[in-house]
């Protein structure tokens, strides 16, 4: 009798550790935009989850408007949606730079409320659905899972591994990380390092547009979604650290394992469990899993 | 000077409220090494930040092969054709040896290859793979200087590349200054070392209080030893 | 330009503006709807205790919804549930508060700046969390039918009696901020804030102080909290939520950051918005949104900001 429940709690865990991997994944691809963009730019940008709501928005719209595809959309969206960040940087963030960094932190909280003031407003807040590009499931003999949760896993992970060779690994990357050291150097190189960051700006918008666009087929198309990730994200990334890219990948994976595991453990604490986390972070090591101390 | 390479008139510079530089006037030719001496606080890095254009404001002329570069940005007057070597040699810590060499870009034909900066620096090609960081101080010199060999630049902006440094490591730095300077790049070099300076310059300026305040040969140097000791403060 | 003010950007507050100040407050009630006082009166407590730990520790705090919540919650816990009298409602409140901003704060102050403001605000979601859950908050209703119990015995079911007694914790508070400010440990947490290394190579253990001063901070807030519930009978999730902490941010933003009477403005002006803009629904909140964004780019110091300096300038004009 024992080993029934055993099992069936194991099976449990397992279950959700694997959904768990599913919120992961949002929370690694949105916790390395955040990164990129803060290594470069030092800002937060708090807009972050507008602009993710934004891509599911940008999809959902380009299905029941234009007629066109998910995986069009999975293109399309974080070009839109990354062109307006770059839109974004160059008419205001430029002119804060100088300024203490809590004002960026300002700004971007700002934009996120027009932003999704203006979404609320024009569509409400309740979720539209957008339908599953990849139909049926996969068994996976502890569970069930429906095959597109499975592909975003590996979307994700794709992604945050791509996103990661881009900057460790390639020529383009260099010159970020470089300029994230010291940007007065590397202009003095030649390299155009205003250019540099608005480019990084744009990709990390549209890093969070991409999240968006896979998330709309799972988690509902609402002008609240943002809002609602956002703060769980900065979570994660004080509890990474924002010293890596690596760091926050597998910080935000983890995260998402371990509140999949709490809703089996101890479901009362599933929301909250993140926080709790952050709070022992704190104590133990102040700047982050992965993070230098800035 | 017919057709310099380098020529600077009423450079003045601030950082911020402070005025470093009072009005700077030099010139450098073509193919020469030029060194600015003067103690601590003389100016000498701020009139390699102003030419490089990383000062915060500057006024005055700065004109390279012609071309007026005041109030151009640092990347714009870096593809005219000038490099810079930091005093604090700024080495890259997120970026290995070798990405830190190959940084700068390439802004004109007619600079060496990755094969022949391994040449000259051969323990960096050792240590290719190392986090810029972690070389010795003397091996990050090497590096600094190895960086913007490769970009076509044709005048090398040196601030102090041997402060700090082991005798056997200056030694090694002068001969391939000397090496750089007969290979046709033209260098302006920051110097405490009079010594040092001596070796190399083909012309020595000397700065005091934000201004130039006298200009020796090489071939008057060693008469002038006294009066530029005491400009140097030795 | 940093965060906080350099110099103390104050109104110039000469004694006949003073008694003409004093005159309105005493009158405003006869003229205006008493509620809307008192609740601007209690936002104005509650910005007013965020720009103390901003203007003076340096710290931007975005989670202090949770103290104002949760002191609303405690305060009518014990007097709804408890039949506690209203005075040590308010106690209850401020000092459950004060808890909690010692318990946050421990953990939040090892970390500046930004990383502050993001803790903070995790630690709010969090305690939003909480209270979506336990009990005694009523989770989505909220906790309702809060009764009005008598302060000192005088009863306070009317309105206009109670604004007087809002107005007279308003000063309270107020006060406490001023004196804290230039007692000899305000100027300390100042040195801090200007320059810690240099304070702590003098000796002086700046967590500590920015821990008082953070305690100190939810302890008003607490007493914001407290009293809203008191005036408005209910407390509601929206007292613990991120929209109220960003909602005091942006009254200290307009205000000014870093000025005392700043925030006082900015409560006016946030909460008129929200009650005479409040056909416009949702676009509230884009206005909102917009009033950060063009105060960022273009008017950091804020109306108390920009009138001192004005004052200055005209002062030095005449001189």
């Amino acid at each position: 009798m024992f080993d029934g429940d055993m099992a069936t709690l194991l099976n449990n865990m397992a279950a959700q550790a694997t959904l768990g991997l599913i919120n992961g994944a949002f929370y690694a691809m949105l916790s390395m935009g955040l990164a990129v963009i803060f290594g470069m730019l030092n800002v937060i940008n708090f807009t972050h989850g507008a602009q993710y709501m934004m891509g599911a928005f940008a999809a959902w719209l380009m299905l029941t408007e234009l007629n066109i595809p998910f995986w069009a959309a999975l293109v399309l969206a974080p070009i839109v949606v990354g062109l307006f960040g770059v839109l974004i940087e160059k008419l205001m963030l430029k002119r804060i730079y100088h300024l203490d960094h809590l004002y960026g932190f300002l700004l971007t909280f700002g934009l996120a409320l027009v932003i999704q003031g203006l979404f609320q407003w024009q569509w409400g807040s309740s979720g539209a659905p957008y339908p599953a590009p990849i139909p049926g499931g996969t068994n996976l003999g502890y569970m069930y899972i429906p095959t597109y949760r499975g592909f975003v896993v590996i979307a994700a992970l794709v992604i945050c591994l791509a996103t990661w060779y881009g900057i460790e690994r390639t020529r383009l990357g260099a010159y970020l990380r470089a300029a994230t050291e010291n940007p007065t150097l590397v202009r003095a190189f030649g390299i155009n390092v205003p250019r540099l960051i608005t480019l990084t700006y744009g990709l990390g918008v549209g890093l969070a547009a991409l999240a968006g666009v896979l998330a709309a087929p799972i988690y509902q198309v609402s002008s609240l979604m943002g809002a609602n990730l956002v703060l769980i994200v900065f979570a994660v990334v004080v509890i990474g650290g924002m010293g890596s890219i690596m760091g926050s990948i597998v910080t935000g994976f983890a995260l998402g394992m371990i509140e999949g595991m709490t809703k089996v453990l101890y479901p009362p604490a599933a929301n909250t469990v993140i926080f709790v986390v952050m709070a022992i972070v704190l104590l133990v090591k102040p700047a982050g899993l992965f993070g230098q101390t800035r | 000077m017919a057709d310099p390479l380098l020529k600077v008139k009423d450079l003045q510079a601030w950082y911020g409220e402070s005025h470093i530089l009072h009005g700077v006037d030099f010139e450098i030719g073509r193919g020469e090494l030029v060194t600015l001496l003067g103690r601590n606080g003389a100016g000498k890095t701020t009139t390699l930040k102003s030419i490089m254009g990383i000062v915060g404001n500057r006024t005055g002329s700065v004109a390279f092969n012609g071309k007026e570069t005041v109030g151009r940005p640092s990347d714009f007057i870096a593809r005219q054709g000038i490099a810079y070597c930091p005093e604090e040699r700024g080495i890259f810590s997120s970026l290995n040896v070798e990405e830190n060499l190959l940084l700068p870009p390439q802004v004109q034909q007619g600079g060496m290859s990755l094969d022949e900066i391994y040449k000259l620096f051969p323990n960096l090609l050792e240590r290719r793979r190392s986090q810029g960081t972690k070389l010795s101080g003397g091996e990050q010199q090497m590096l600094a200087i190895g960086r913007i060999l490769r970009t076509g630049a044709n005048l090398l902006l040196f601030d102090e590349p041997t402060e700090g440094l082991a005798p056997v490591i200056v030694q090694r730095i002068g001969e391939v200054i000397r090496q750089l300077k007969t290979r046709g790049f033209t260098i302006l070099l920051v110097e405490q070392n009079f010594h040092f300076a001596a070796t190399v310059a083909d012309r020595h300026y000397v700065m005091e209080n934000g201004r130039m305040v006298d200009t020796v040969t090489a071939a008057e140097a060693a008469a002038s030893l006294d009066k530029l000791q005491a400009y140097l403060g030795v | 330009m940093s965060l906080q003010s350099q110099r103390e950007n104050r109104l110039p507050l000469a004694l006949p503006w003073a008694i003409a100040l004093a005159a309105v407050a005493l009158a405003a009630p006869w003229v205006i709807y008493p509620v809307f006082l008192m609740k601007t009166l209690c936002y104005a407590l509650f910005a007013c205790s965020f720009n103390l730990l901003l203007g003076y520790a340096g710290l931007m705090s975005f989670g202090h919804a949770m103290f104002f919540g949760m002191a609303a919650y405690f305060y009518g816990h014990v007097v709804k549930e408890w039949h506690w009298p209203a005075e040590l409602g308010l106690l209850t409140g401020v000092l459950g508060a004060a808890a909690l901003g010692l318990v946050t704060g421990v953990l939040a102050i090892r970390r500046q700046g930004i990383y502050f403001a993001m803790i903070t605000l995790a630690f709010a979601q969090m305690v939003y969390f909480l209270c979506v859950q336990m009990p005694f908050t009523h989770g989505e209703d909220g906790l309702q039918g809060i009764p009005r119990k008598p302060l000192l015995f005088i009863p306070t079911e009317n309105d206009m009696v109670l604004y007087y007694w809002v107005l007279a914790i308003f000063l309270f508070g107020y006060l406490a901020i001023y004196r804290f400010i230039h007692s000899p440990f305000g100027q300390v947490l100042k040195a801090i804030r200007d320059n810690e290394q240099r304070a702590v190579s003098l000796g002086y253990e700046a967590d500590r102080y920015k821990l008082l001063a953070f305690v100190l901070s939810a302890a008003l807030a607490g007493l914001a909290g407290s009293t809203e519930a008191m005036v408005l009978h209910f407390a509601t999730l929206t007292d613990v939520s991120a929209d109220t902490s960003g909602t005091v941010v942006l009254m200290a933003l307009i205000g000014g950051l870093g000025t005392i009477s700043g925030p006082v403005v900015g409560a006016f002006v946030v909460v008129a918005m929200g009650d005479y803009l409040a056909f416009i629904g949702q676009l509230v909140l884009v206005l909102q949104g917009a009033i950060f964004v063009v105060i960022v780019l273009a008017f950091r110091k804020g109306v108390v900001g920009e009138i001192s300096d004005w004052w200055r300038r005209r002062q030095a004009k005449r001189a």
